[in-house]
């Protein structure tokens, strides 16, 4: 729904709950800053809730379902009050919109209000581009970056334009596209601590890639692959710095970089 | 006998893969190789994502009616002279071969290249029972002589560099003259040729797979690219199918329309080289085929899939394009999974036929990425039915102790949102006590993640009372 709509329905700013994910919350809380932000240039007003935690992937895939199924019931309820709800990563975006529906199917009293928190739930950039329509924005960072699309965003909810887009609109960056951009970083979640040595040569692939994209940012949507390149990145001494997209179109491109301080 | 799964000791197996330096470069092929030439193969026919929905209809509705059409193929194979084995178990599989080996009196089989003859162990099995076995797909010849399983369920030899290839044919070829330049591929398909000959023309038996048993006229179908099926089938005196319960599709058409995205979504190519229909034992007038044929059909917990949650995956038609895409089979290959069937189809198989207990590092070991998914021709929702295995590990505290106490302490915590902003508040105040960094090389309980990478540091304070601070 274009934004135009909205205010035309409502006759004001669409109300939006952020979903600040919980490594953002913990780890990362400028991309929380950053989203807000965005969310409101383009023209809606945000909301933080405070009964929000985790959206539950942890517990929904290490099979723990009943765990994970009141995770997603807290966050319905939570989140069911707001004209949209909006997550800062693809991966808790798509557990919402694309999980919580199945998770709580047999769930008379929640499985209609799952469905329809599903459907008023983006992914930040998806957010911006597609349903508020913005094609701009007003930040400038200089220097080159490069994109890794995480899996969830772009396999489960396609988005893979609305951030570069968006980035082009930048003033003075340059995206210099790394090889293999859609292939996974190794994250994984618990993967990656479960079976650190098959994450590892998968991250490896993907530092490497990183590194010969010759660009000196390292972009993107989610976290939890941020933290894991950024990691492997500095384990390796390479020189490359690791942010949200978030930040850079929030022009807080200048904030210390993921593993840099905050 | 029973086949052996290696599965339990994935981690250690993996660790071995990751360290070898002869496999890391044989699966930098299968990165880059299968993936581009699908990706063109898709590209090049517009209707290749409405063919791939075609695909899993065909077999939805097959799995929907499959003892209708199992009944079907059943009368027309008959009918066509062919001998039908329903085997409910492996070991069924095998005793149904062994009694047609004795009663043709055979010494030598060539086989065709079949992934339900690794999933029953008849290798060893004939080889138990003084039969030799001949395998005479050029990677199933490699590996046969390595005494290896394959590696990929397409290309079982997937693993194997062009120089160990070389060496074992050196090693294992009497009267190779040590002089002869094998070091282009197309000399070393040429030696193995000339060494497969001879078998072709002495085998007793010839044990094949199948790609699809077609309801409609009783036959089976092979796709290869080395022309090896058809002798193998046609050359002895007797031939044996061996397919399990979801090879079937109803008709013809069928078959066509599910070649379309087969070999496109295998190996990149429009067809294989060699599509070989067969129907029946030889009929008076044909110039050649065997004089009996046999057809075993093997469930080996199929069934029991099809009534559940798991029946999604009897669609697979086994064209590797899962495990082709996928970055852990790419980091470690095929051995390291350890039950027969690997990569993310593995990942969902491999428990079903050898249980959950000895395999459930396998749906495990995947990032959830979704590639395979996005590329499976009849759409199996590959993450999802890992996510099943993982359930059904949970539920019968299959898990690690230490693992399930962690996430239950964790998922206590997230359940209760006051208590855990209090419990993450303290938290990143006593790791800020503790000394501030920005990053951290290795912290104590976080091993698996600080082994090859550091952990950036927490926030000092989360966002969540960052902003309610700023409001």
């Amino acid at each position: 729904m274009p934004p135009s709509e909205v205010a035309g329905q409502t006759g004001k700013a669409p109300r939006v709950g952020l979903f600040a994910t919980c490594l953002v919350d913990l780890f990362r809380p400028q991309t929380g800053f950053a989203a807000a932000k965005l969310i409101e240039a383009a023209g809606a007003r945000v909301e933080v809730p405070e009964r929000q935690t985790c959206c539950g992937q942890p517990a929904y895939n290490s099979g723990d379902r009943a765990d994970a199924a009141a995770i997603a019931r807290q966050v319905v309820a939570a989140f069911e009050g707001f004209d949209y709800v909006v997550v800062p990563s693809g991966s808790c975006a798509a557990t919402i919109s694309r999980h919580y529906p199945a998770l709580l199917a047999d769930d008379p009293s929640y499985a209609h209000r799952a469905r329809a928190l599903a459907e008023k739930t983006f992914e930040l950039t998806a957010f911006l581009y597609d349903v508020m329509g913005m094609r701009e924005v007003k930040a400038s960072f200089s220097g080159a970056v490069t994109y890794h699309d995480s899996c969830s965003g772009l396999r489960e909810l396609t988005v893979r334009k609305q951030p570069r887009a968006l980035l082009a609109s930048v003033d003075g960056l340059t995206l210099k596209e790394m090889k293999d951009a859609d292939v996974c970083c190794g994250f994984g979640g618990a993967f990656c601590v479960k079976y650190p040595d098959v994450s590892n040569a998968i991250v490896a692939k993907k530092v490497a890639a990183i590194e010969d994209s010759r660009a000196e940012t390292l972009l993107a949507g989610d976290i939890g692959c941020l933290m894991n390149m950024a990691g492997k990145l500095k384990r390796e001494g390479k020189n490359v710095k690791a942010r949200h997209v978030a930040e850079v179109l929030a022009d807080m491109g200048d904030e210390p970089a993921i593993g840099e301080g905050q | 006998m029973s086949l052996s799964i290696t599965s339990p000791a994935f981690k250690e197996n993996a660790a071995l893969a990751l360290a070898d330096v002869d496999l890391q470069q044989a699966l930098t092929h299968v990165e880059r190789g299968f993936i581009e030439k699908r990706r063109k193969a898709a590209e090049a026919l517009p209707e290749f994502e409405a063919l791939r929905d075609e695909a899993r209809a065909i077999k939805e509705h097959t799995l929907a009616h499959l003892d209708l059409y199992l009944e079907a193929f059943e009368a027309k194979a008959q009918h066509a002279g062919a001998e039908v084995h329903f085997a409910e178990t492996a070991e069924d599989a095998r005793q149904a071969v062994l009694a047609i080996c004795r009663r043709a009196k055979a010494r030598t089989v060539t086989k065709g290249k079949s992934m339900i003859s690794e999933e029953i162990g008849l290798n060893d099995f004939l080889e138990e029972n003084d039969i030799a076995p001949v395998e005479t797909d050029l990677g199933e010849y490699i590996i046969q002589l390595r005494g290896e399983p394959p590696s990929h369920i397409i290309a079982p030899a997937v693993h194997v560099t062009r120089n160990q290839v070389e060496q074992e044919f050196r090693r294992a070829h009497a009267g190779l003259d040590p002089e002869r330049d094998l070091s282009e591929p197309v000399s070393l398909l040429a030696e193995a040729r000339a060494a497969l000959r001879e078998k072709f023309l002495a085998a007793d038996i010839g044990i094949t797979g199948a790609n699809f048993l077609i309801a409609e006229t009783g036959s089976s179908v092979i796709v290869t690219n080395e022309g090896n099926g058809d002798l193998t089938q046609i050359l002895p005196r007797v031939h044996i199918v061996l397919a399990s319960i979801e090879k079937l599709v109803p008709t013809l058409e069928d078959v066509s329309t599910l070649l379309r995205v087969l070999a496109r979504s295998a190996t990149g190519q429009d067809m294989s080289v060699y599509t070989t229909f067969s129907t029946g034992p030889r009929r008076p007038g044909d110039p050649d085929g065997p004089e009996e044929t046999h057809i075993v059909i093997l469930d080996n917990g199929r069934a029991e899939m099809l009534a559940g949650e798991l029946r999604e995956m009897l669609r697979c038609i086994r064209c590797g394009a899962c495990m082709n895409h996928c970055p852990v089979y790419h980091a470690i290959g095929g051995h390291a999974y350890g039950a027969t069937y690997v990569g993310p189809m593995g990942a969902v198989l491999a428990p079903a036929l050898f249980g959950l207990e000895k395999t459930a590092n396998l749906p495990n070991a995947s990032t959830f990425c979704g590639r395979c998914e996005a590329v499976c021709p009849v759409r199996i929702p590959l993450p999802k039915l890992m996510r099943h295995w993982r359930e059904r590990e949970y539920e019968r505290h299959l898990k690690p102790a230490a693992e399930r106490g962690g996430l239950k302490f964790w998922a206590f915590l997230a359940k209760r949102p006051g208590l855990y902003r209090l419990a993450t508040r303290l938290g990143l105040a006593a790791l800020s006590r503790f000394g501030r960094q920005d990053s951290y090389a290795s912290l104590p309980f976080a091993g698996g993640w600080t082994r090859h990478r550091d952990l950036p540091a927490p926030a000092a304070k989360s966002f969540l009372d960052q902003w309610k601070a700023s409001r």
